[in-house]
């Protein structure tokens, strides 16, 4: 696409926004170069192609790139109808329209099938901003991980997405993508390998263990480091894939910790606090549990930096709120 | 366009072939039900000339064979009257009809509405109306895509039409040029509460396909004779670049009098009476 003349390109709205967006990039790229490999890959989109990356793909794959309009339940069908074919479809969309409006044909064609269909939510959170409640997604996780048979991964950051991508491409059975706006600090070095179920141990702690997904992993590991120069001993999990839940890693956090914290851009019910405070307590370990997250409400609207800020998901966010969990619980 | 092809002398064997076959389909159809106590019989009977003309005078398939990737395709969207098609595919030894005898019972595979993970030959599992003609385009776009020339039939029910997914469907389908698929719409003018242009019209049906951009046909869904050219016509018609839907105009309850006046014989059973008489009036019809 062009920029007519006169104008200025960086005003060019979709386009600036992929080109800031290396997360969204690297979903288009790490797709066609799965595709070059000889991987049965096709990917399809309902009109995002911009928002999402996907563009991408459709410019080196032309021939495995299929456009829904704004179809979404016929899309995530059509998917499955694919995959009984022997190819691997991957298809995107907002994770609100994902895992919300085409909840019941994920279930029904994708998951109960247990056809290999890649779901790919993103914008997933509040990442969307001041856009509102309909393009946000805080339920995703909840609605997905109560769905048998699908694997639901929220991968940290780019290089993370491209190696849960790769991961994913011989993984039986379907996946949902948790992904945000493409945008996510760096956490991992480029070329990262990831294991679908395996969390990520960056840190074990005595007084606490941050248990982050998605976009939380980062300030996570910015709290621990802050807590432990003033002398707490924090431990960090990444679970990037919030099913099936790491049950080895969070019991074993759980019982060196005196206090584990869930950290989730997502409704505190349901989702990684859900899973962790049910393996847990099924477990009988004695641990204070604290879920960050949404709590149980519609977040407001406004800049996505000034959410995170309001809701303490950004990094002085979770770290006041890890201190008055500290403070609170003693030492 | 409807079918004016008559059927040619050296297919009248096979006309009262498949004609037998779909009164079969009806008497397992009652034996089944019997199993379970309660299912649908009336939605099966409407289409049970449609599935027998489909499996025994136009699909390509390999006996014994389900997983055949070059077999034509078929998705039953309405798949509530799963039970008329199981002795079908019994037929073509995708299982053996004997685990039939166990219909719905605790641990069995077949059940009301079909489950492709657990029954050899279900090409794709149904019940939750409106998603099939998806699943179908999924299934046509990836044999166009891997350069297979298999046909995907798509068997809907009118009350079916009424979901919303089944026009992004069609419009999907026609924007991708999809000729290698082919929908069957049972209009046997009813659903569950009552009849279609009461509960949701949908008339006129095939100008709104026409206006989605299919190729459209009109046909008497229990016309076996109408049906075989009609729907080997299009599955021989390889250089089509549009999905084809036929308006299959049918009986709701078709071979059971008191079925076919009385709408309510959706869902229901048949107590040991009741049973006699359909029997008797489908082997008498044989």
């Amino acid at each position: 696409m062009s920029v007519a003349p006169g104008l200025q390109p960086e005003s060019w709205h979709l386009l600036s926004l992929l080109e800031q967006a290396p997360g969204l990039q690297a979903l288009g790229d790490t797709l066609a170069d799965l595709a070059d490999e000889g991987h049965p890959v096709v990917v399809g989109t309902a009109d995002l192609k911009y928002s999402n990356g996907l563009v991408r793909f459709q410019d080196r794959h032309p021939d495995k790139y299929l456009q829904f309009g704004i179809s979404e339940q016929h899309m995530v069908s059509t998917a499955a109808g694919l995959a009984t074919t022997g190819l691997r479809p991957y298809v995107a969309t907002f994770a609100s329209f994902m895992a919300l409006l085409a909840c019941e044909q994920i279930r029904t064609d994708v998951a109960y099938t247990r056809q290999p269909v890649r779901l790919i939510g993103h914008h997933a959170g509040i990442t969307l901003g001041f856009y509102g409640t309909s393009h946000h997604a805080t339920e995703d996780l909840a609605i997905t991980r109560s769905i048998a048979g699908l694997t639901v991964i929220a991968p940290a950051d780019t290089a993370a997405l491209a190696a849960a991508l790769r991961a994913s491409v011989d993984h039986p059975g379907p996946i949902y993508f948790r992904i945000g706006r493409g945008r996510d600090p760096d956490v991992y070095p480029a070329g990262t390998t990831l294991e679908i179920g395996k969390a990520v141990e960056h840190r074990t702690g005595s007084d606490l263990t941050l248990i982050a997904t998605g976009s939380m992993v980062h300030p996570a590991l910015g709290v621990a480091a802050a807590l432990t120069a003033d002398g707490y001993d924090v431990g960090v999990l990444d679970m990037h894939t919030v099913k099936p839940l790491d049950e080895d890693a969070v019991l074993k956090a759980a019982r060196r910790s005196r206090l584990l914290m869930t950290v989730e851009e997502h409704n505190v019910l349901g989702g990684l606090g859900g899973a962790v405070a049910e393996l847990i307590s099924e477990h009988g370990v004695p641990v204070r549990l604290h879920r960050h997250g949404i709590r149980d409400q519609y977040s407001l609207i406004g800049p996505p930096t000034h959410l995170y800020r309001h809701y303490r998901l950004d990094a002085a966010g979770v770290e006041a709120e890890a201190r008055d969990l500290l403070r609170t619980q003693g030492r | 366009m409807t079918a004016q092809t008559p059927a040619g002398p050296a297919d009248r064997e096979l006309i009262e072939h498949i004609e037998e076959r779909a009164q079969f389909a009806r008497l397992e159809t009652v034996r089944l039900i019997s199993i379970a106590k309660t299912g649908h019989y009336a939605s099966g009977f409407s289409c049970a000339e449609i599935l027998a003309t489909l499996y025994y005078g136009v699909m390509r398939l390999r006996r014994g064979e389900p997983d055949w990737p070059d077999r034509d395709r078929f998705l039953f969207g309405k798949g509530h009257a799963a039970a008329t098609l199981y002795p079908l595919l019994a037929d073509w030894d995708f299982f053996d009809a004997a685990e039939l005898d166990e219909y719905t019972r605790l641990g069995n595979a077949f059940g009301d509405h079909p489950d492709m993970t657990r029954i050899p030959g279900i090409d794709f599992s149904s019940g939750s109306l409106g998603h099939a003609l998806s699943t179908g385009t999924g299934m046509a776009l990836g044999g166009r895509l891997q350069g297979r020339p298999y046909t995907t039939f798509v068997l809907l029910g009118d009350g079916e039409l009424h979901e919303g997914q089944i026009w992004e469907a069609a419009l999907g389908a026609a924007h991708h040029g999809l000729g290698r698929l082919v929908a069957i719409v049972d209009r046997n003018d009813h659903s569950l509460d009552g009849r279609i242009d009461g509960v949701t019209g949908i008339e006129p049906l095939l100008d709104k396909w026409r206006a989605f951009g299919w190729q459209t046909h009109e046909v008497d869904g229990h016309d076996v004779s109408a049906l075989l050219p009609l729907l080997r016509s299009l599955a021989e018609d390889t250089g089509r670049d549009r999905p084809a839907v036929v308006v299959a105009n049918t009986v709701k309850g078709k071979g059971i009098s008191y079925m076919e006046s009385e709408f309510g014989w959706h869902l229901g059973w048949l107590a040991e009476r009741d049973e006699a008489n359909a029997l008797a009036e489908l082997r008498g019809a044989r």
